[in-house]
């Protein structure tokens, strides 16, 4: 397929996932001030902590209040990671596919973006958001099942979903990595007294409270972590994301003549995967969380670098060659 | 009330109401179906047709506002019905025009018998900004020069049709006469039924037939792009539409590139050789390399790679010439010039500003004329006389003395109207008739075409950057 149409798939899903994170975030922690009446103001600013872009934030806003921050997280299309903006990305990438993905998936999207643009829905973000952010998430997950029931699972399929992973890898990261600093800062308190509301929250921000609670029961910040970084099946841990990213690039490269590993993107990601494999959460805490999972999204980059360099921005190469002659 | 009880056709020829008020033969069913509907309904069919084409994202990409302002083309849901005895006349008359218009390109990038013959005036052809003579000497594989047209038709108060100008480069549209049918199908699902009405749907397998036709012989199963400018263009979702109904790559200037002499797209598996191109970039735009420069839409070296018969691209460079609007003067000479025979689609008479005799009148005359540039298009750097200022005429009277030989003129014909959903009213409004032609191995004119409405009351400019929107058209 052409290296442009993958690499808008690509972005597309990235970008949907990446709304998805943002609406969670905002839900989860919605109901986390339920429970924690006091010091309000405080809550809000970590959220912005999560995606990095504080710098951003205090540009445009005096305070770190709950409208101003949903507003920039939801709305604010100065800023490139907003809801908004990210569903205005995916939608643009998904216009210059829409003969590649099915109709019924760029139908969704376009609607999807529409109505969230429309300033007559907007006022409900404040007024109800428990709602507002639950049916942006519900809207995500119809994407990702019209994704897997309604287009065939090709090569574009596969891009899709390695696009999908790698953001999802990535913001588990994040969560855990701005919790676990925030709670505990340092890495010798492990035993602690610990707030089992917030630890809660960091699960709930993944999705992954009741599954953790099925398999380890009680809470517990080292447990927590395992979870989140090398559970095999929960579908939010990095692991799993990392291995089903890896099984799509399998496939997409079995439809040529290379063998196993033969390009960068596969070299990295396969390594990437051992790693995980070998590794288990004393070995993080050993070397220290927040240093374990910031070399953890460094490599993530590279892994999207290199898949950008391989598949996606063939032109230089091309012209380079076409020169030679 | 949307009702035709108190529809006034006018001073004008209607396509589905006579002068005495009575359903056209063809239209008794469609109207028969509107008067029976309860008040309101018509307008609430209306609605939900629009909320469909929204949804279905079938948007135009307005210029020069803020990006993402994105409009549906205004539809009206009562279609044009255009009865069998009149189809068979514009089917045929486009056959013998667009077949005329390629010999003429043939000729006049090769042998220019025509221009020799003194039948139409060389200096004429050479000075044209869209003659290519790049194309000097070249011949398109299976000598086709102007594989896509759309040529726009009106029909005057007399109830005759006329050709108002030929789209030679790179005529859109076609994805909105299937879109529409589609929607109105829905619309009016019995008197379609009922109707008997010729269906279009074919056309996007005709093109992929037409595309297949161009690829070099010893291609067995010939690749096939549809070349666009890119979401940003105002065509973007024809482009995109056309290459999902035909099965083959959109592709965009910056997916392919020329190695080896040959076309490449780029792909996730490396490259892969292109055959066949079907383009909607302009000439301008196509190659930097031959043509404009600072094109970043285009590809360099195609054109090498074309003039090489190593792809085939529809339609050919250099058809823009075919299309000057007075050139256009000499269509009907043209197609006596090769065919024989007399045009059976006449011209709307047209004064050339570059004839002495001709350009007096049009001075004198301009209150009563309509004055277009040579090489123009979408209803820009025109004149309407009746409609415009006196400052206006004196601007264009200017104008057309600095620079004769770019500048035609034609009475302003009173164009057909069709009734149309005015609010809660159905009014008359007037429209013209867009039919897409196809030339491969033969010539296929698709049945029924792009009908254009001026929606603002009395206007006489269908097109959509101007206030036009389109209905479905339905050939008995």
């Amino acid at each position: 397929m052409l290296s442009r149409v993958a690499n808008s798939i690509y972005w597309m899903c990235r970008y949907i996932e990446r709304a998805e994170n943002v609406a969670r975030f905002i839900s989860v922690n919605l109901n986390l001030l339920l429970d924690l009446p006091s010091e309000r103001g405080k809550h809000w600013e970590p959220l912005v902590m999560i995606t990095g872009d504080q710098e951003l934030f205090e540009e445009h806003y005096p305070d770190y209040t709950q409208e101003a921050v949903i507003n920039f997280l939801t709305f604010d299309r100065r800023y490139p990671n907003s809801i908004l903006s990210c569903l205005a990305a995916a939608r643009e990438n998904g216009r210059s596919i829409r003969e590649i993905i099915s109709s019924e998936m760029w139908e969704h999207l376009n609607t999807f973006y529409l109505e969230l643009a429309d300033p007559r829905f907007q006022p409900m973000a404040l007024q109800d958001p428990h709602k507002f952010f639950k049916i942006i998430q519900m809207r995500s997950h119809l994407f990702t099942g019209l994704l897997d029931s309604t287009m065939s699972h090709g090569e574009a399929w596969n891009f899709a979903r390695i696009g999908m992973m790698m953001e999802r890898a990535d913001k588990t990261s994040r969560i855990l990595d701005v919790k676990y600093f925030m709670l505990l800062p340092e890495a010798d308190l492990i035993n602690t007294p610990i707030d089992n509301i917030q630890w809660t929250a960091v699960l709930k921000s993944a999705s992954a409270f009741e599954m953790y609670r099925k398999e380890h029961h009680l809470i517990n910040p080292r447990m927590v972590a395992s979870f989140l970084i090398f559970d095999n099946q929960f579908p939010r841990s990095i692991r799993h994301c990392v291995n089903k990213a890896q099984i799509c690039l399998e496939r997409i490269m079995n439809g040529s003549a290379n063998g196993a590993g033969s390009n960068p993107a596969e070299k990295l990601l396969g390594r990437l995967k051992a790693d995980l494999e070998y590794t288990d959460i004393d070995d993080v805490i050993n070397q220290g969380m927040h240093e374990y999972l910031d070399n953890l999204q460094t490599r993530l980059n590279q892994v999207g670098g290199a898949i950008g360099a391989t598949f996606f921005n063939l032109k230089p190469l091309a012209e380079a060659s076409a020169g030679q002659q | 009330m949307e009702t035709f009880t108190t529809y006034d056709p006018g001073d004008f020829y209607d396509e589905l109401i006579d002068a005495d008020g009575k359903p056209r033969p063809g239209a008794q069913l469609l109207v028969d179906k509107i008067e029976s509907l309860p008040p309101g309904d018509l307008t609430m069919r209306q609605k939900a047709a629009e909320t469909l084409l929204l949804k279905m994202g079938i948007t135009f990409n307005v210029y020069g506002r803020d990006e993402g302002t994105e409009k549906i083309f205004p539809f009206d849901i009562i279609p044009r019905i255009v009865p069998a005895s009149d189809w068979q006349q514009i089917e045929s008359g486009l056959k013998q025009r667009i077949f005329a218009l390629n010999e003429f390109l043939q000729d006049i990038y090769n042998d220019k018998k025509i221009l020799k013959d003194k039948v139409v005036p060389e200096d004429l052809v050479l000075s044209s900004r869209t003659y290519r003579k790049e194309c000097e000497g070249f011949t398109p594989p299976k000598r086709i020069w102007c594989h896509v047209t759309g040529t726009d038709l009106v029909r005057d108060r007399d109830g005759g049709f006329y050709v108002l100008e030929d789209n030679l480069r790179c005529p859109s549209g076609v994805s909105y006469v299937l879109e529409n049918r589609q929607v109105l199908k829905r619309t009016f699902p019995q008197v379609f039924d009922d109707s008997r009405v010729r269906p279009v749907d074919d056309y996007p397998n005709k093109l992929l037939e037409m595309l297949q036709y161009l690829a070099p012989d010893h291609v067995n199963r010939p690749t096939i792009g549809v070349l666009t400018p890119g979401i940003y263009n105002s065509a973007y979702f024809e482009h995109s539409f056309l290459s999902q109904q035909m099965g083959v790559e959109l592709v965009e200037g910056q997916d392919l590139v020329v190695v080896d002499g040959y076309v490449h797209m780029l792909t996730t598996k490396g490259l892969k050789r292109v055959d066949v191109l079907y383009r909607r970039i302009d000439d301008d735009f196509i190659d930097p390399e031959v043509f404009r420069p600072d094109s970043m839409l285009g590809v360099k070296g195609l054109i090498g790679a074309y003039k090489a018969g190593r792809i085939a691209m529809a339609n050919a460079p250099g058809t823009g010439i075919a299309d000057d609007k007075v050139i256009y003067a000499y269509v009907p000479k043209i197609i006596k010039y090769y065919t024989g025979e007399e045009p059976i689609l006449p011209n709307v008479p047209t004064y050339i500003c570059d004839n002495d005799a001709d350009r007096a009148y049009v001075l004198a005359h301009l209150d009563q004329l309509v004055v277009k540039a040579a090489n123009e298009s979408g209803g820009y750097g025109m004149l309407v006389g009746p409609h415009a200022s006196q400052a206006e005429r004196d601007l264009f009277a200017e104008k057309i003395k600095a620079e004769p030989r770019n500048y035609m003129a034609q009475p302003t014909i009173s164009l057909s109207r069709v009734p149309t959903l005015v609010g809660d009213r159905i009014e008359g409004r007037h429209v013209d008739l867009r039919p897409y032609v196809l030339f491969g191995k033969e010539i296929y004119v698709q049945p029924g075409g792009l009908t254009r409405v001026a929606l603002k009351k009395g206007s006489l400019v269908v097109n959509s950057s101007q206030g036009g929107g389109s209905k479905d058209t339905w050939v008995l």
